[in-house]
């Protein structure tokens, strides 16, 4: 654990601490601000001014008024995409591990090429691939529903790089021995390999979670009706159409970053080492 | 030897979901996209079946105006966001490799913008662009005196540069906790020996931090610049490509061609290009790196 420097802080240190200090919660600060503010004419005169950051007047009344509103159910969104990114993360994890543990310790033959496949994936930017996904989608006829949000996001070519790194490092000895007490091939995947990859799962679930919660250009172009629509799109439709009720806009955006702040408060040790762990592979 | 047959089916089971997952995901759509660029399909069936066309589609790209304005864009958002962000990401995560106290505190906050979503952020920033009077416009009155306001994102002068810091902002954590699991990794000797020698801070950072950082920074300047290639939501919310074209990238640009214009042939053509630049580009900056290396 090497610091910079042995000595105390210097003040230009402090200073600079201040300003990213301000400069993250400010803006954060304003949207909590907003929306507690029932009042919108009090909230445009107070915009530019230190009003706008710091609440004056608390009040639930955006709040109720976004989590009830028929036209844009915030529930159902938060149900939609909650159950998207869980769905999408249990098959992820089960199929590309399985698949991973192959790789890494099968017998079968073409292991090589097939990883080097899987890592010339990695290559090809998602944005360059949606519009014949869309074509397949649509001919498929899931346009609209869970199932074609979930899929795209259950074979992932970095959580099988991932797991397959961890994998191929697991002792030759363990595995051996394990095939010596019977167990099968699957079984040693199950019960030996599995149970010792939390940190994988953990980093997997962390990265995959960011992207899904995040995603915007897939789910806008194969969603229609708020019956399976993400909070993400959902939000930049409520914000289209809303554009001068700031008081409930900020409290949409509000109740939408409250489950993922907890969730990584949560989790923030592994949090950190799956962002530092997707960086270390380059 | 059913034992071993009995395995490798077992095997080829537990490969299958993932392979033909891929398979379909992205390498069937990766070829028809090739296959779309060189013909004249549409998103919804026509009555008239889609015909091969050659290389017209990238003839027309080549030769549409809107096209360079968004490829010009694009580079121009990527020169100015990949040294902005990397110079925040690297200063924050200095603060935070310092013993400074609340350093713990400190790095729970500055996460914070990684985790909300960019619609989130697009929403609030609106607020703090706003005309007349949202916060920066409240500062900028400061100078110019009150009635004077910038229209942040809807002036073609300044719409790109306030993408840029908002998109900074919006993503600044993510290169900040590699710098600082970076910094964590240089040796407190070198820093000693440095100041044994009397070496200044500035000194210190050129010829102990910056070089320790040598392949973090390859790796960050790597996947920052194909971020940034990849601009996209900001632009779709906020300016829809707008004042005058001057904000529409490359993927909006496919968006609006392939998507709402509906021609999958001719925005494919886009999109190929697009995985060759991106290609390239990471190439070209591996292969620059490489170099230095070894003169």
């Amino acid at each position: 654990m090497a610091t910079l420097s042995s000595t105390r802080p210097s003040r230009f240190t402090m200073l600079s601490a201040g300003i990213l200090f301000v400069g993250v919660v400010a803006p954060l600060m304003m949207a909590i601000t907003i929306s507690l503010n029932p009042d919108e004419q009090r909230i445009l005169v107070d915009m530019g001014t230190w009003r706008a950051f710091i609440p004056t007047v608390i009040s639930g009344q955006n709040y109720v008024e976004v989590w009830t509103d028929p036209v844009h159910p915030f529930l159902r969104y938060l149900f939609n995409t909650t159950f998207i990114t869980l769905t999408t993360l249990i098959l992820s994890i089960l199929i590309n591990s399985m698949a991973a543990f192959v790789l890494a310790q099968g017998t079968v033959g073409g292991r090589k090429l097939l990883i080097a496949i899987i890592l010339a994936t990695l290559v090809v930017p998602a944005e360059s691939l949606v519009l014949p996904q869309l074509i397949m989608a649509s001919r498929a006829g899931i346009i609209d529903s869970y199932e074609v949000q979930i899929l795209p996001g259950v074979a992932n070519a970095m959580a099988i790089f991932l797991f397959y790194q961890f994998f191929s490092r697991l002792p030759r000895d363990l595995i051996e021995a394990a095939r010596v007490d019977g167990f099968s091939f699957f079984q040693i995947y199950r019960h030996i390999a599995m149970p010792l990859s939390k940190p994988v799962v953990s980093a997997i679930a962390v990265l995959q979670f960011l992207e899904i919660w995040n995603s915007y250009l897939w789910p806008v172009m194969v969603t229609r009706g708020p019956e399976v629509r993400p909070l993400s799109v959902a939000m930049s439709a409520y914000f289209g159409t809303n554009q001068a009720a700031w008081g409930n806009i900020m409290a949409f955006a509000v109740s939408m970053a409250i489950p993922v702040i907890l969730f990584f408060l949560l989790l923030q040790k592994q949090f950190i080492a799956s962002v530092v762990s997707s960086g270390v592979k380059g | 030897m059913s034992l071993k047959s009995k395995s490798r089916r077992q095997q080829w089971l537990m490969l299958s979901p993932a392979i033909l997952g891929l398979s379909l995901i992205v390498i069937l759509p990766f070829f028809l996209s090739i296959w779309f660029s060189f013909t004249d399909q549409r998103l919804v069936p026509r009555p008239i079946p889609t015909q091969v066309v050659g290389f017209r589609n990238y003839e027309r790209i080549l030769t549409d105006d809107e096209f360079w304005q968004a490829v010009g864009n694009t580079v121009l958002f990527a020169v100015l966001v990949v040294p902005f962000q990397l110079a925040i990401s690297l200063g924050a995560a200095m603060i935070l490799n310092s013993k400074l106290r609340l350093r713990a505190a400190l790095r729970t906050v500055a996460i914070l913008p990684l985790l909300l979503p960019m619609t989130v952020i697009v929403a609030i920033w609106a607020v703090l662009y706003r005309i007349p009077n949202g916060p920066f416009n409240a500062v900028f009155q400061l100078f110019a005196g009150s009635g004077n306001y910038v229209d942040w994102l809807g002036s073609s002068s300044t719409a790109m540069v306030a993408i840029v810091v908002l998109s900074a902002w919006a993503t600044f954590p993510y290169q900040m906790l590699i710098y600082l699991a970076g910094l964590q990794d240089i040796a407190e000797e070198l820093y000693e020996a440095a100041r044994i020698d009397g070496a200044t801070r500035w000194q210190q950072f050129w010829n102990v931090t910056w070089p320790g950082l040598r392949n973090v920074n390859i790796f960050l300047l790597i996947i920052t610049t194909i971020g940034a290639l990849k601009l996209f939501t900001q632009i779709a919310i906020l300016t829809r490509g707008g004042p005058n074209g001057s904000t529409t990238t490359i993927i909006y640009y496919l968006f609006k061609e392939g998507y709402q214009t509906q021609k999958v042939g001719f925005a494919s053509a886009v999109a190929v290009m697009f995985f060759l630049a991106v290609t390239a580009i990471a190439l070209l900056q591996r292969k620059i790196f490489k170099n230095e290396e070894e003169t």
